[in-house]
């Protein structure tokens, strides 16, 4: 296990290779510069802020000079916060996201899991029908209609949270953090309900189930104990890329309840040309991704005993 | 081995005794029929589809046409002409809603205002200078957004977009999803880590600037739209595959079709895909509504349909902004969107269990 551990995050240095030599040259090749938008600067001075951050030099001279950097964990400067490198702009808004992330994943899974194991149990029936249509909701009005209407609702009729911002840990009884994540909770709830709803209909028809069945194992017990582990399947590979995406900031959550994460740090540099940013986000992610797939497979391999082997 | 075995005589069969087998397809639609709420969801999406692709041409109006001072009226608001006399050429005419009728008269006094408006509301002819306002036959079911278009041909017009780009695209994803992910996990080893990673790494590429990209080098161009979305989503679908792929394939029965000396694209196809269907038919009725909403923020960016025209991920998200002020153009196309994904996943979770392999025939 140790070894398939170790090994796994081994590759994570070629795949991140890979994924900063393309996001390098695709961000290089899209036009427009990071100071190109700066109408009152003189070509002069752009040509020294160019200089400054070695942008004048030939395109595998900076890459070699990023990789060297990179190497040493130095993702350089950011163009748009002059005075923060790239560093510090990830250690300050990550944590946002991160609590946000970490809230809205476990709505998501506690109301996505209930419902499908509820549906599962129920199948055509009314309790297969309402916890589904239920759980449908959060597909059926997308996250930029659901954020704007728990904003009404509880920053303006209810009162109960101030409609955007960010206020750090300590603001009770209504943290303003709850909507942003109940907003993206949904979302997820609703794939999660799915994929367990029919990941539990594939274990309940299987023998080993009519066995328990036939040795007068109960029905809470059974779909708990017996079917949950295999028809959760589904459900923990769609989570790995699921989590690291939710800890990771979703921009236009972000956008519609003003939180400064690092989901909207990241669409302001693609569209800043802060490539720095750009490149120090995308390597986060590419670790975030590689990181949680691997404890989704992990977590694959100990719910199922047949899969290892 | 032959010669031991060649004293039993096998008993003649009779032919009645045969039983007919059915197919895989037709014994999944017969299941289907017996699941109400599955051909309701059947039924259901097709009259959406089908609305979407005729009625347009019998509203009366196209998805372009603007009426600039009808403004955005409400569903069924009554609508009245005003015709504008002109000293050469024929008359102007153009429409108002019933909300706006006021603001034609704002030199006079509150009261005259609402006396004029009610007057005309019944039916009156009203002339005032060179213009002459009356009743119209006009009616938009679902009143007109913020140029005067009307609503309902958008919203049917916008659907034909967003039903095309949600199906080819799942279909495109589902294709590779499944193809990538039973192949890496039935293979597995090298083979799964390296196209596992791969997959990994386009997971985190950045989409906005793949989309800025394939913008830059190629144009708008409708096509793109089903590369830049069918790039992305198939990556999931690959990954709950894979994961039931692995469960299944040391399964006693895999293990016999190995000892049989079934070559591996048979074990694939015939034995492992089938298994996990299920997973893949729920998963990609989930990939259509992202899809959809996917069109839309690409929409945004420019890549993807292109004013006038419309979809219902675009009309949900402008709709969305004037929610205060006029709900139906947030509520009209939400509507549409939202009964085609009930319909979806009840449809969806019928053919998984009408598909199920494991489920028994009766």
């Amino acid at each position: 296990m140790i070894k398939v551990i170790v090994g796994r995050l081994l590759q994570l240095i070629p795949v991140l290779g890979i994924i900063l030599t393309l996001t390098f040259f695709m961000s290089k090749v899209v036009p427009g510069g990071p100071f190109s938008a700066e109408r009152q600067a003189t070509p002069e001075v752009i040509a020294k802020l160019n200089a400054y951050y070695g942008l004048d030099r030939p395109l595998w001279e900076q890459y070699l000079t990023y990789l060297g950097n990179v190497v040493r964990f130095n993702f350089g400067p950011s163009y748009t916060y002059q005075s923060e490198s790239v560093n510090e702009v990830i250690a300050r808004a990550f944590p946002i996201s991160l609590q946000i992330g970490t809230l809205a994943f476990c709505i998501a899974l506690i109301i996505g899991v209930t419902a499908g194991v509820v549906a599962a149990a129920n199948k055509n029936k009314l309790w297969d029908y309402f916890p589904m249509s239920l759980s449908m909701l959060g597909i059926c009005l997308p996250t930029f209609v659901l954020g704007p209407i728990l904003a009404l609702v509880f920053g303006l009729v209810l009162k109960l949270a101030p409609v955007s911002g960010w206020y750090g840990l300590n603001y009770v009884p209504f943290h303003p953090m709850i909507m942003p994540a109940v907003t993206l909770g949904l979302f997820y709830a609703a794939y999660i309900a799915r994929l367990t709803r029919g990941g539990m209909l594939d274990i309940l028809s299987q023998d080993f189930i009519r066995t328990a069945r036939a040795k007068g194992v109960p029905d809470h017990e059974i779909l708990l104990k017996h079917a949950l582990r295999g028809g959760l399947l589904p459900v923990v590979a769609f989570l790995g890329p699921a989590f690291a995406g939710l800890i990771s900031g979703s921009f236009v959550v972000e956008k519609v309840f003003n939180v400064p994460g690092l989901g909207q740090e990241f669409i302001k540099s693609v569209f800043n040309r802060d490539y720095p940013l750009i490149l120090g986000t995308v390597a986060f992610f590419g670790t975030l991704i590689v990181l949680f797939n691997l404890v989704s497979d992990i977590v694959q391999a100990l719910l199922d005993p047949k899969s290892r082997k | 081995m032959a010669t031991g075995t060649a004293s039993i005589e096998p008993a003649p069969i009779r032919a009645d005794e045969l039983v007919q087998g059915t197919s895989l397809w037709k014994d999944a639609w017969f299941r289907l029929r017996k699941n109400h709420v599955a051909l309701f969801g059947l039924y259901t999406f097709c009259t959406i589809a089908l609305l979407c692709l005729v009625v347009p041409f019998f509203t009366g109006y196209t998805y372009e046409q603007t009426e600039i001072s009808l403004k955005a009226s409400a569903p069924m608001e009554p609508i009245f002409l005003r015709t504008e006399a002109r000293k050469a050429g024929e008359p102007k005419k153009s429409f108002i809603a019933l909300s706006n009728l006021e603001d034609e008269f704002l030199e006079k006094s509150q009261s005259d205002r609402k006396a004029i408006v009610a007057k005309i509301a019944e039916g009156e002819v009203y002339q005032e200078g060179r213009n002459t306002y009356q009743r119209s036959s006009q009616r938009h079911v679902f009143g007109t957004d913020p140029l005067g278009r009307d609503l309902l041909t958008r919203v049917l017009v916008g659907g034909r977009i967003s039903l095309a780009v949600g199906f080819a695209a799942t279909l495109v994803s589902v294709c590779i999803g499944v193809l990538w992910g039973a192949t890496a996990g039935f293979a597995g080893g090298k083979i799964d880590t390296v196209m596992m990673r791969f997959a990994d790494i386009l997971y985190a590429l950045p989409f906005t600037v793949i989309v800025i990209l394939l913008m830059v080098m190629f144009g708008r161009n409708f096509i793109l739209l089903f590369v830049a979305i069918g790039a992305v989503e198939w990556l999931n679908m690959a990954r709950i595959v894979r994961g039931q792929i692995i469960s299944l394939k040391n399964q006693e029965f895999i293990e016999a079709a190995i000892s049989l000396g079934l070559p591996s694209h048979r074990i694939l196809f015939r034995h492992l895909i089938p298994n996990v269907i299920g997973s893949i038919i729920i998963y990609a009725t989930l990939t259509v509504p992202n899809v959809m909403l996917l069109e839309a923020v690409l929409s945004f960016l420019g890549l993807g349909v292109q004013p006038p025209l419309s979809s219902w991920g675009v009309l949900i998200d402008e709709g969305s902004r004037t929610m205060e002020t006029s709900i139906w153009l947030l509520v009209c196309p939400a509507i549409f969107f939202s009964l085609t994904l009930f319909c979806l996943n009840f449809l969806g979770d019928g053919l998984r269990d009408a598909l199920d392999p494991k489920a028994s025939k009766d």
